[in-house]
């Protein structure tokens, strides 16, 4: 596929066009498969849940995606606002910079990993803002005001920073501070992970709202199944690198076709 | 009467790979149809599979042989071979689905969760809230349970919520899963109603129903599924 600009597309025909194209998307260190030929398309407010145990690939494949690793072989293609769709990789580092920082989010596992700690809950958001071109303090500080209270961190916490804050509302507080440029496209590492379940459902919750609302594309990994049926319209099943499995969320937890999917989905423990 | 389900030749095996790969065969050359204002109940006993054509013709278990055609306005979707987004555009807005397990949703109020398909589909809040409110009270679903997320509701409470969710929204295809189990006979009566009204309006019903008397009722056709049965 040519990176050359495309022609222009109406907002309406895009609804109907791929915002993010994985052709044979190939990593190995050294002589160790990562993630070997993997193929999907992602469209416009689509949830794609990519589930598999510890060193299956999932996060090897959720990093080259987000461009955070550079695959070994394949392409990965990405629709920009203007409706072209470019080879992440050809694009200039500038340019893949300014695509992390705005319409792209990623939430990761350990909110100390996308959060800067040692400055206030507001100033974490408002970097978000300052980086595509926010100068007004007053407006920052009434967005940054408006998010925390859209992820339930009440206003009065707005100067502390994140290491006062608990497990979820950190977790709460990186997501704000992804969403607060409208992303056309967040990555989530496992976001609710190592948190106790009443926060975890609290989280879930929260996630599936603002998804819904701001219909946002979301490229999810995750281990646990049952988030994955809470949140994705589709599933993708990795193992030993491969993608083994894909289908309708339901269709691959309800009817799994292969061995280790069965073996998976046959795993979880009922409550 | 215009077509609206038509299912020809579906087959569906299991392979139980965790049990040495045994195949499970279910049903095979299933092909009937269902019209526009009709209610047709599958019918025979349980194991017969009943269940696996129903989540077939709405997607959660894969199609592997024959065709599953849905009419949708004007276009006619192969379910079989459809793409994942198409099957989740036609759950949207055509095919809806009544089972009598809810899944909750942590902390979403029972009110909202019978008005969010209704919300999908581009009604107004505030007339799709108005509209579960009815929904509930016919379902004898108290008021003061209508604020709180339904988890911890009775089962007859959970399952009437859900009822209320398959019913408010306005699909072409329903498909129903034991709506009336465990219902006692009031209630009943009111699930009687609501497909009622719904054959009015020229929705295509396909159901599996074990209470005979509410099948009575409402089943224009019975079609025995055992005649559908996989050669072992």
């Amino acid at each position: 596929m040519q990176t050359s600009e495309m022609t222009q597309t109406t907002a309406d025909a895009s609804e109907d066009l791929p915002l993010l194209r994985v052709s044979s998307a190939t990593k190995y260190y050294g002589d160790r498969i990562g993630c070997k030929d993997v193929n999907f398309e992602l469209y416009p407010g689509e949830v794609l849940a990519i589930v598999g145990e510890s060193g299956s690939g999932k996060t090897t494949l959720l990093n080259c995606l987000s461009t955070r690793l550079a695959p070994t072989s394949g392409v990965i293609e990405y629709r920009n606002r203007q409706g072209a769709m470019r080879n992440l990789y050809q694009m200039s580092e500038a340019e893949r910079r300014m695509l992390m920082r705005t319409d792209w989010g990623f939430v990761h596992q350990h909110a100390s990993d996308g959060l800067r700690m040692s400055v206030s809950a507001g100033a974490n958001v408002g970097e978000r803002l300052m980086a595509v071109g926010a100068r007004h303090y007053g407006d920052i500080r009434s967005t940054a005001i408006d998010w925390l209270d859209r992820v339930e961190i009440a206003e009065d916490r707005i100067d502390d920073d994140p290491r006062a804050f608990s497990g979820g509302m950190r977790q709460r507080l990186q997501i704000a501070r992804n969403l607060v440029t409208n992303p056309r496209l967040v990555f989530m590492d496992e976001p609710t992970g190592g948190l106790d379940v009443s926060v975890q459902a609290r989280l879930l919750d929260l996630i599936r709202g603002l998804v819904s609302d701001l219909g946002l594309s979301v490229i999810i990994v995750t281990h646990d199944l049952a988030v994955a049926r809470l949140l994705s319209d589709r599933t993708l099943v990795m193992r030993r690198g491969h993608v083994i499995e894909t289908g309708l969320t339901d269709q691959v937890l309800d009817d799994p076709q292969e061995a280790y999917t069965q073996l998976l989905v046959s795993s979880i423990l009922q409550p | 009467m215009k077509t609206k389900i038509c299912l020809s030749n579906v087959g569906k095996t299991f392979r139980m790979h965790l049990r040495e790969g045994i195949e499970l065969p279910v049903v095979d050359n299933v092909s009937f149809a269902v019209a526009e204002g009709e209610c047709v109940i599958l019918g025979g006993p349980s194991g017969s599979g009943k269940s696996s054509v129903l989540k077939m013709i709405y997607g959660n278990y894969r199609c592997p042989k024959g065709q599953i055609l849905i009419t949708d306005g004007e276009e006619i979707i192969n379910v079989a071979q459809a793409a994942p987004r198409r099957i989740i555009r036609l759950r949207d807005n055509t095919i809806g689905y009544v089972s009598q397990f809810l899944r909750a949703i942590p902390r979403v109020p029972a009110l909202r969760l019978v008005a969010d398909p209704l919300i999908a589909q581009g009604v107004s809040e505030e007339e799709a809230l108005a509209q579960a409110r009815v929904l509930l009270t016919r379902l004898n679903v108290p008021e003061r349970l209508w604020q709180l997320p339904p988890a911890t509701f009775s089962g007859g409470e959970q399952q009437r919520v859900n009822i209320a969710r398959g019913f408010i929204a306005h699909y072409p295809i329903l498909l129903l899963d034991e709506p009336t189990a465990s219902l006692d006979a009031k209630n009943r009566a009111v699930v009687v109603e609501l497909v009622e009204e719904k054959k009015k309006k020229g929705v295509a019903m396909l159901g599996i129903l074990h209470d005979h008397e509410a099948r009575d009722q409402i089943a224009d056709r019975i079609i025995d599924v055992t005649q559908f049965k996989a050669a072992a």
